[in-house]
């Protein structure tokens, strides 16, 4: 079966290699760089993984995690942030909100596909 | 000059270094070879008279075994060993004793430890704080993980569709324009750490100045384009001050009396039958005025700020405590003029101008409020005084400056 991530991430050209070699591991990747459109995206979409931006415009990473632990229908749905910001409180905060995993920009990406997998249960 | 309780262990180090045997040393000096070894183990005074026989016979002066271990190197010591801890706490004042230049070593680490620290807070709250660093570092971090992973898609997937193929290089050219554009951004704005620019602006007055910079220090730009409400207000406000300027000592007479008398603004003042201030302004902000200009208030904090090229006008923090400026904020009505020269291996002169204003908004029942103004012009190219300042006490070489506040983060 075909696992479905959502990449919730602004940066087009991020997004599209992200998309690219999370869809040679088979995934199928929808991109939303909105942050504002981004529960609706999880809503009509369904996704198995979120990989989800800290800095977005309209609502923050933060904000959409902390929205997506709070309705039931998506608590435990797995979400790796990204974040080139790095500092230990963005990690702490996202934490505290819930996050499944986290990983600073700029990534390998070898460990975002072995974060995903493992997001996965695969 | 106190004979130390180290002494003895001081004088057997030096003897056992010249290979010499406890006898040898004792009949040369006149005693007992037993009496010297309660000596050298520190279990006996040593008389000034007998030490300077032994010092003589060790090759050393005197006062090579006399000096006590400082109070200030035994707490600088301490304190080094309480940021690390598992010293010998005990013994620290015989490792001082026997190895004072490793002592010393230990201690100047420790301080520039403590320094360096200072530095990375600082550094740290100013990145936390300054939202144009924060999202320069931002973006140039988005760029190199766009650049990271892209490279290594093309590297790494030898079947990729000619057509991904060229979109992931289109990408990364555009990567690495923005990449480009982003390091150079950021470069600048820490390589213009001392001078106000458009690229870090953090306060409203700063957004002012960049904005007086842009327009040749012209104050009649559209204020519209300054962010900040509270920058708009001061944009104005410097506008109408402008404005007021130049009727007072309108340009082409000004122009002849500036060429007639320099950049002297108390006669110029005078010539025009302004205040002085309003001459320090027009002297600095002319069209094509190359003098610089500080102006501060009765609290010593500097409300503007005009650069002149080789001498770098703090950002943050307070001003040089030596500089003119100051002298003329306690003797107001007093002009002064003298050489100042800046501190590091570049030291460059300049001629300054400064003085301060007092006025009484509210009349006899208000209080007295001050405003002192600096000019900045080119030196004399025979100065006789010259004054030696800094920028600010933070970045500041000269260590020993009397009118220090707070250890420089730069090493002597």
């Amino acid at each position: 079966m075909t696992r479905r991530v959502l990449l919730i991430e602004d940066e087009a050209n991020i997004a599209e290699a992200i998309r690219f070699i999370l869809s040679r591991d088979g995934c199928e990747v929808q991109v939303q760089a909105d942050g504002n459109a981004a529960l609706a995206a999880v809503a009509a979409f369904a996704p198995d993984v979120v990989v989800l931006d800290l800095m977005l415009p309209g609502k923050s990473g933060l904000e959409i995690l902390t929205a997506l632990r709070a309705d039931p229908a998506t608590a435990a749905l797995p979400v790796l942030m990204l974040t080139a910001k790095g500092q230990g409180r963005d990690r702490e905060a996202a934490e505290r909100a819930g996050v499944s995993a986290f990983m600073t920009k700029p990534f390998a990406n070898a460990d975002i596909r072995a974060a995903v997998r493992d997001l996965l249960g695969a | 000059m106190p004979i130390s309780a180290l002494t003895g262990t001081r004088l057997r180090e030096r003897r056992i270094a010249l290979g010499l045997r406890q006898a040898d040393l004792a009949e040369a000096a006149g005693i007992s070879a037993s009496y010297l070894n309660l000596i050298e183990h520190n279990r006996r005074p040593v008389a000034e008279a007998l030490l300077e026989r032994l010092a003589q016979t060790l090759g050393q002066p005197v006062q090579a075994f006399q000096d006590g271990i400082g109070g200030a190197v035994l707490d600088d010591l301490r304190a080094a060993a309480a940021a690390a801890p598992g010293a010998e706490l005990d013994r620290i004042e015989d490792f001082a004793g026997r190895y004072p230049g490793w002592a010393g070593v230990v201690t100047a680490l420790h301080q520039r430890a403590a320094g360096l620290e200072r530095a990375v807070e600082a550094l740290n709250d100013r990145m936390t704080h300054d939202p144009h660093l924060s999202a320069s570092l931002h973006e140039v971090l988005s760029a190199v993980s766009s650049v990271r992973s892209t490279a290594a898609i093309l590297v790494d997937t030898d079947d990729i569709d000619p057509e991904w193929r060229a979109r992931f290089h289109r990408n990364l050219h555009e990567d690495s324009e923005r990449l480009a554009l982003g390091a150079k951004a950021l470069v600048g704005y820490l390589d213009t750490a001392g001078q106000v620019d458009d690229q870090g602006i953090a306060s409203p007055q700063e957004e002012v100045e960049a904005w007086l910079a842009a327009a040749g220090w012209q104050a009649g730009g559209d204020v519209g384009t300054l962010a900040s409400g509270a920058a708009r207000v001061m944009a104005r406000g410097w506008a109408v001050q402008a404005a007021r300027d130049a009727q007072a000592m309108p340009d082409a007479a000004f122009a002849v009396a500036l060429a007639e008398l320099g950049p002297e603004p108390v006669r110029l003042a005078a010539r025009f039958g302004v205040d002085p201030l309003t001459a320090f302004r027009r002297i600095a902000l002319h069209p094509g005025s190359h003098a610089g200009l500080v102006v501060c208030d009765g609290s010593g904090t500097l409300t503007f700020r005009k650069p002149m090229p080789g001498f770098a006008l703090p950002r943050f923090g307070a001003a040089c405590p030596l500089w003119p400026l100051f002298t003329a904020l306690a003797r107001p009505s007093s002009p002064i003029e003298c050489v100042i020269e800046t501190a590091g291996p570049q030291a460059q002169r300049f001629l300054v101008r400064a003085y301060c204003q007092p006025s009484f908004p509210g009349g006899f029942r208000g209080p007295e409020l001050r405003e002192a103004a600096m000019l900045i012009l080119p030196a004399p190219a025979t100065p006789s005084d010259i004054l030696p300042v800094g920028s600010t006490c933070r970045i500041c070489q000269r260590q020993t400056c009397p009118a220090r506040r707070e250890p420089s983060i730069l090493t002597a």
